[in-house]
C-alpha cells in the first residue's frame, strides 16, 4: 500500500515495527516504532508518559514527510 | 491407478457462500471439476473420491481442516492428488495451494492444482506442487481442465513433466539439468547477437524484478499541509460495519473522522495476527489520531485529511495490497492531501 500511494507523488511515512519489511517492501520513509501490537505506544507506561511517546513519534513522523530522501531512510 | 479431487463447497455442489463453513466430507465420486477431469483421462486412472470442504472452514481452521483432509488422502490410496483449479477465488485458492503442497510434501503423493496468477495462494504452492496457470474466472475451465489432465498423466506414469512453459504450469523455481545440443558460450553468443539485432530471444535465467517506487517530494510547508491517516491494523468503528476481514483482507474500509480528537472509545481492531488486547482499549496506539488532532490545533500540521483509511495486513496478498493502495492513493490525490502516515502493526 505504501509504495502504491507514493507512486502518485505523495510523500508517505511508514510506521512500523518490522521495519526489515518496511524496506524490503519498497518504502522510502520508514519510522521505527515500539511493537507489532502497538506501535505508537506503550501499555506498561502511565497515560501521560505513554502519550508524549506517541506525540513524540508522529511529531517525527510528520516531519520526516518534510524532508527529501534518496532512497529508503529510517528516520530514528 | 487412483485420483483423489479437492474442491470447494460450491464446486462440490454442497452449496454457497452460506455452506462456506462446512468441514470437509470425502464422497466416493467425482464431483463437479472431477467429473471434468475424469473424462478427459478417460480409463487411464479413476477418480475414487472428492473431498469437499467449505472455504471459510478451511481458513479459519486450517490446521484442523488440514489434518482432516490429509487424513482422507492416505485413506484413499491415492497415487495422484488434484485441487480446483481455484481461478482468482482467494479462500479457495489458499485451500488449494495448503492442501496441495501438504500433500506433496507430507504424503509425498504428486499434487497438482491450478489458479490465476494473481491468486492468494499461488506462493504457497508453487515451490511444492505443479499449478498449472488458468484464466480468472471459472469461464475457464474448459481451458483449464485439459492442462491440468495431461500434466496429471505424466505426474501418474511418472514422466517428468516438460518445462512450465510447455506444460503450462507456474515455474517452481528449481533448476533442473536438461541437455542441449550447444555449449553455454555458443547460446550466449547468440543470445547477445539477436539481443543486438533487436530480435527476440528468451533468457535462460530470468532476473527477479525489483519495483522501486522513487521517493516523492517533501512537503514543503507542513503547517499548511493536509495529513491522511491510514492503517494496516485493522482498526474499524465498533462492529466492524463493512465486515473487514481479520486475515487476507479482501477490502478496505473508509471512515469520517471529521473533527475527532481520538479514536479511542469508537474504534477496536478486528486483527486477527496481533493480541487485540491493548488496541482495543486505545485504538490510537495504532492509528494515533489523537496525536495528529493535537499538531493540527497547535498548527505544526494544516488539517487532518477528514476519512480515515484502514484495512487488515495479515496473510493479505501483494495482489490486494497493491489494488487497496491504487484505490486508497487515487482517492488521496484527487483530494488534494500532501502526505499520507500509515502504521503497520
Amino acid at each position: 500500500m505504501v509504495k502504491e500511494i507514493e507512486r502518485y507523488g505523495i510523500p508517505i511515512i511508514h510506521m512500523a515495527t518490522i521495519t526489515t519489511i518496511s524496506q524490503s517492501v519498497g518504502a522510502n520513509r520508514i519510522v521505527p516504532t515500539v511493537a507489532i501490537p502497538y506501535p505508537v505506544g506503550d501499555p506498561s507506561m502511565n497515560e501521560k508518559d505513554e502519550h508524549e511517546l506517541r506525540r513524540d513519534l508522529v511529531l517525527r513522523a510528520v516531519k520526516a514527510l518534510g524532508v527529501n530522501v534518496e532512497g529508503p531512510t529510517q528516520f530514528e | 491407478m487412483k485420483i483423489v479431487y479437492y474442491v470447494n463447497q460450491f464446486f462440490g455442489q454442497i452449496g454457497g457462500e452460506e455452506k462456506a463453513g462446512t468441514p470437509p466430507q470425502y464422497v466416493d465420486k467425482a464431483v463437479g471439476p472431477a467429473g471434468g477431469f475424469q473424462t478427459l483421462i478417460k480409463d487411464e486412472a479413476q477418480v475414487v473420491g472428492t473431498i469437499i470442504c467449505g472455504d471459510n472452514y478451511f481458513n479459519e481452521h486450517k490446521e484442523v481442516a488440514l489434518k482432516e483432509i490429509l487424513a482422507m488422502v492416505k485413506d484413499s490410496g491415492a497415487d495422484l492428488f488434484v485441487a480446483g483449479p481455484a481461478f482468482n477465488a482467494g479462500r479457495y485458492g489458499m485451500a488449494c495451494a495448503q492442501v496441495s503442497a501438504a500433500v506433496q510434501k507430507e504424503l509425498e503423493i504428486p499434487a497438482l492444482t491450478g489458479m490465476y496468477e494473481e491468486n492468494p495462494g499461488l506462493e504457497e504452492a508453487r515451490s511444492e506442487a505443479y499449478v498449472i496457470k488458468t484464466g480468472d474466472s471459472a469461464g475457464t475451465m474448459r481451458k483449464a481442465l485439459p492442462l491440468m489432465a495431461a500434466l496429471g498423466l505424466k505426474l501418474l506414469k511418472k514422466v517428468a513433466p516438460g518445462l512450465p512453459s510447455e506444460d503450462g504450469y507456474f515455474a517452481q523455481g528449481r533448476r533442473v539439468t536438461v541437455f542441449s545440443d550447444k555449449r553455454g558460450s555458443v547460446r550466449a553468443v547468440e543470445m547477445l547477437l539477436k539481443r543486438l539485432a533487436e530480435e527476440p530471444f528468451v533468457t535462460e535465467l530470468p532476473m527477479p524484478v525489483f519495483d522501486n517506487v522513487p521517493p516523492a517530494q517533501a512537503i514543503a510547508d507542513l503547517s499548511k499541509a493536509t495529513i491522511a491517516l491510514v492503517t494496516s491494523g485493522g482498526i474499524v468503528p465498533l462492529g466492524n460495519p463493512d465486515r473487514i476481514q481479520s486475515a487476507s483482507a479482501q477490502k478496505w474500509g473508509k471512515y469520517d473522522i471529521s473533527g475527532k480528537k481520538a479514536l479511542k472509545g469508537d474504534f477496536y481492531t478486528i486483527h486477527g495476527g496481533y493480541d487485540p488486547v491493548y488496541a482495543n482499549a486505545y485504538a490510537d496506539r495504532v492509528a494515533p489520531l489523537d496525536v495528529l488532532y493535537e499538531l493540527k490545533e497547535e498548527g505544526i500540521i494544516g488539517d487532518v485529511y477528514p476519512y480515515f483509511y484502514t484495512t487488515t495486513g495479515t496473510g493479505t496478498s501483494v495482489a490486494s495490497s497493491v489494488a487497496f493502495g491504487k484505490e486508497i492513493g487515487k482517492e488521496l490525490k484527487e483530494a488534494g492531501v500532501s502526505g499520507v502516515l500509515l502504521t503497520s502493526t
